[in-house]
């Protein structure tokens, strides 16, 4: 009886093979191909990919399966993979206005310079469950998809300037760093280095890209209900592919080593002026691998807020505090935290176990009468 | 073991940048040294921040033994220990005697700890002022200027409700007659046990990504007041399986009933003591007491 208590190595083996079976389920069914999983859970893939750090399609794929599609445990296990990886070195700075967009919006101009370009977006569907989705394609008779490629329908490095750009010409929005150290400094990295208060723009920008979707939606949200106003505009969003440039020390100059998908969004936000300075707008950035829309407009939205003090603004609102936003966004750490409560806790609960039996106790004796002990005999 | 990842899991650069943090909490006694914890194969919160501190100390001649809760058998002890063997091969024991490095979740050994040992505590929250104040810029702050008001004002307040310090595990700790330290979720009981250790303690929070330590004979002071000193927790009770009357005891409820044993928390000294021949009222044979 008092061997039940304590667990042991069979517990766990057992626990992992139930775990396995569990994953696959009924036998009868075929088993999920990875290659399924990337081609056609694209949108789970990338946010596993943002959130793991780590831009890698197969990969995460491979996370989701093994993780029976848990995303944030798909997110841990890239996590657990990245951490081991060597570091070569840093890319060069991704030149976003020579993306290849599929998707190119600015809810701010009806045109601009480069066209709006709805691309693949869930937004004008009418959210109505397909129930011819539930047999296969041939039984199904589709039509064909457009042959187009997206690339055809949208030939445009180089003339596809940024939105907030033609704002910036007029003087009417901030330079996009605003000037501070940071422009010369070395960039940081989250992954070397322990996070510390205050930090930098670089360093918030890191923590909220791999920072949880949820967490940075409902924060974002938050702003928008009242909670650190900051009258946002979608200035632009664009997904598509741009190309990562590395520059070999024994080269000296930059090489292109790869292609990688990644969504942007630019928040224009209220503007902000004072005695000397004259009214202008503000900016909030969001970034992240793949298609992921919805979280770099939350990233955006924190990002402005978490710009309270920079811009001399009363910070009231949980998303404009950046120990609190910063510490508790990565669903890693938090998930491993509150989840760790199912780990045993004897020792700590005997203890507060004696100490409330005292303190019961120490009530009963004050007392002083001969009230029958029902409740310590308990 | 495995080939597939370098000795002890984490990569050589990592392991160094990890014993420098590691020699800084050394030389700076109670001192959180903040470090870039990795991401672990494990939960933060399973142990990531011990994991890391036992990868960069461990050789491959250590011998390792690896407790939650005291004993050597609960599941996460024994997932974390398997992790060693699989990354590492180095030994493992039961034996804290015989043990080079031990790595622990919420107890210190009963049995005293010899020059030599490197004591691996698992540490959630590494700050003992955290709860009195949320903020690390302030927390910060307040061990650089020496600050320690509040927790006395809050250990006066418990005083002043309670009659006594409510509080059991956590109990902070002054290091060195300078920092005050968590002693991570051990309960009070083991505190006396850090004082002047012949052990080298070293702390990992992997999450809050802090490093501290205790060296060796290095003074530890249990927070109190002069009329209200430090005192550890004592139980009406003996360990029905030893015996032993000194010993952190857990409560094992036997049925639904009301009926409960106490055994010792620390299974290996426990173990060592009914070999020697001492009982308790319910160890006979082996078969458990009846409900």
């Amino acid at each position: 009886m008092y061997v039940a208590v304590k667990g042991g190595e069979k517990a766990i083996d057992n626990a992992h093979r139930l775990l396995a079976e569990e994953r696959r389920g009924d036998k009868e069914v075929p088993e999920l191909g990875t290659d399924q999983i990337k081609e056609q859970l694209g949108r789970a893939v990338d946010r596993v990919m943002t959130e793991g750090s780590l831009y890698d399609p197969k990969l995460a794929a491979l996370a989701i399966k093994q993780a029976a599609g848990d995303l944030i445990e798909a997110i841990f296990l890239i996590r657990a993979f990245r951490t081991t990886l060597p570091r070569f070195g840093y890319s060069a700075p991704l030149n976003v206005e020579n993306m290849r967009a599929r998707r190119r919006i600015s809810a701010t101009f009806k045109d601009v310079p480069g066209g709006q370009v709805l691309g693949p977006t869930f937004d004008y569907t009418h959210r109505l469950l397909d129930f011819a989705l539930e047999a296969e394609a041939d039984e199904r008779g589709d039509a064909p998809f457009p042959t187009q490629t997206s690339a055809e329908v949208i030939d445009l490095p180089g003339n596809m300037p940024r939105v907030l750009a033609q704002l910036s010409r007029e003087g009417l929005i901030e330079a996009a760093t605003p000037g501070t150290d940071e422009d010369t400094a070395e960039v940081g990295d989250i992954t070397r280095a322990p996070r510390t208060f205050p930090a930098d723009r670089d360093i918030r920008l890191q923590t909220l890209t791999r920072g949880d979707e949820g967490f940075l939606l409902a924060l974002g949200y938050s702003t928008q209900r009242g909670y650190g106003r900051t009258h946002p505009f979608a200035g632009e969003i664009r997904v598509g592919e741009v190309t990562v440039e590395f520059v070999p020390e024994e080269l000296g100059f930059p090489i292109e080593i790869g292609e990688i998908t990644i969504t942007e969004c630019e928040m224009i936000n209220q503007f902000s002026g004072s005695a000397t300075e004259k009214p202008k707008f503000t900016r909030g950035y969001g970034l992240g691998f793949g298609h992921v829309e919805r979280k770099a407009m939350s990233m955006a939205l924190v990002d402005r807020s978490l710009r309270a003090d920079e811009l001399g603004e009363a910070r009231t609102a949980p998303a404009q505090d950046e120990e609190f936003v910063l510490s508790h966004s990565d669903n890693v750490e938090a998930t491993g935290f509150v989840e760790h409560l199912k780990l045993p806790h004897y020792v700590d609960f005997q203890s507060e176990l004696e100490l409330v039996r005292k303190m019961r106790a120490a009530v009963d004796a004050a007392q002083d009468n001969q009230t029958d002990n029902i409740e310590a005999a308990e | 073991m495995t080939d597939a990842y370098n000795f002890a899991y984490l990569d050589e650069q990592t392991k160094r940048m990890i014993r420098r943090a590691i020699l800084k909490a050394v030389a700076i006694p109670g001192y959180q040294v903040p470090f870039a914890a990795r991401e672990m194969p494990m939960p933060y919160g399973w142990g990531t921040g011990g994991v890391q501190v036992t990868a960069a100390v461990l050789g491959r001649d250590d011998v390792l033994k690896v407790i939650d809760q005291g004993s050597d058998d609960t599941t996460n002890a024994v997932s974390i220990r398997s992790f060693f063997v699989k990354t590492t091969g180095v030994a493992t024991t039961d034996k804290t005697v015989d043990a080079t490095v031990i790595q622990t979740r919420h107890r210190i050994p009963e049995t005293p700890l010899t020059a030599g040992q490197i004591l691996v505590y698992q540490v959630p929250i590494p700050e003992p002022l955290r709860f009195l104040e949320p903020r690390e810029t302030e927390t910060r702050r307040m061990h650089a200027l020496e600050d320690y008001g509040l927790m006395h004002v809050k250990l006066y307040e418990d005083i002043s409700k309670h009659g006594h310090i409510a509080t059991t595990y956590a109990y902070p700790v002054k290091v060195n007659g300078r920092y005050v330290t968590d002693p991570s979720p051990t309960p009070k009981f083991d505190n006396p046990k850090m004082n002047n250790s012949p052990a080298l303690q070293l702390f990992g929070a992997g999450r809050e990504k802090r490093i501290y330590a205790i060296p060796p004979f290095t003074e530890v002071v249990s927070l109190d007041f002069e009329d209200h000193p430090f005192a550890v927790q004592t139980w009406d009770n003996d360990c029905a399986l030893c015996g032993a009357t000194d010993t952190f005891l857990d409560e094992i409820i036997t049925d639904d009933r009301g009926s409960r044993m106490y055994v010792c928390s620390d299974s290996d000294y426990c173990q060592d003591r009914q070999a020697e021949g001492h009982q308790g009222d319910q160890s006979s044979s082996g078969s458990g007491a009846a409900a």
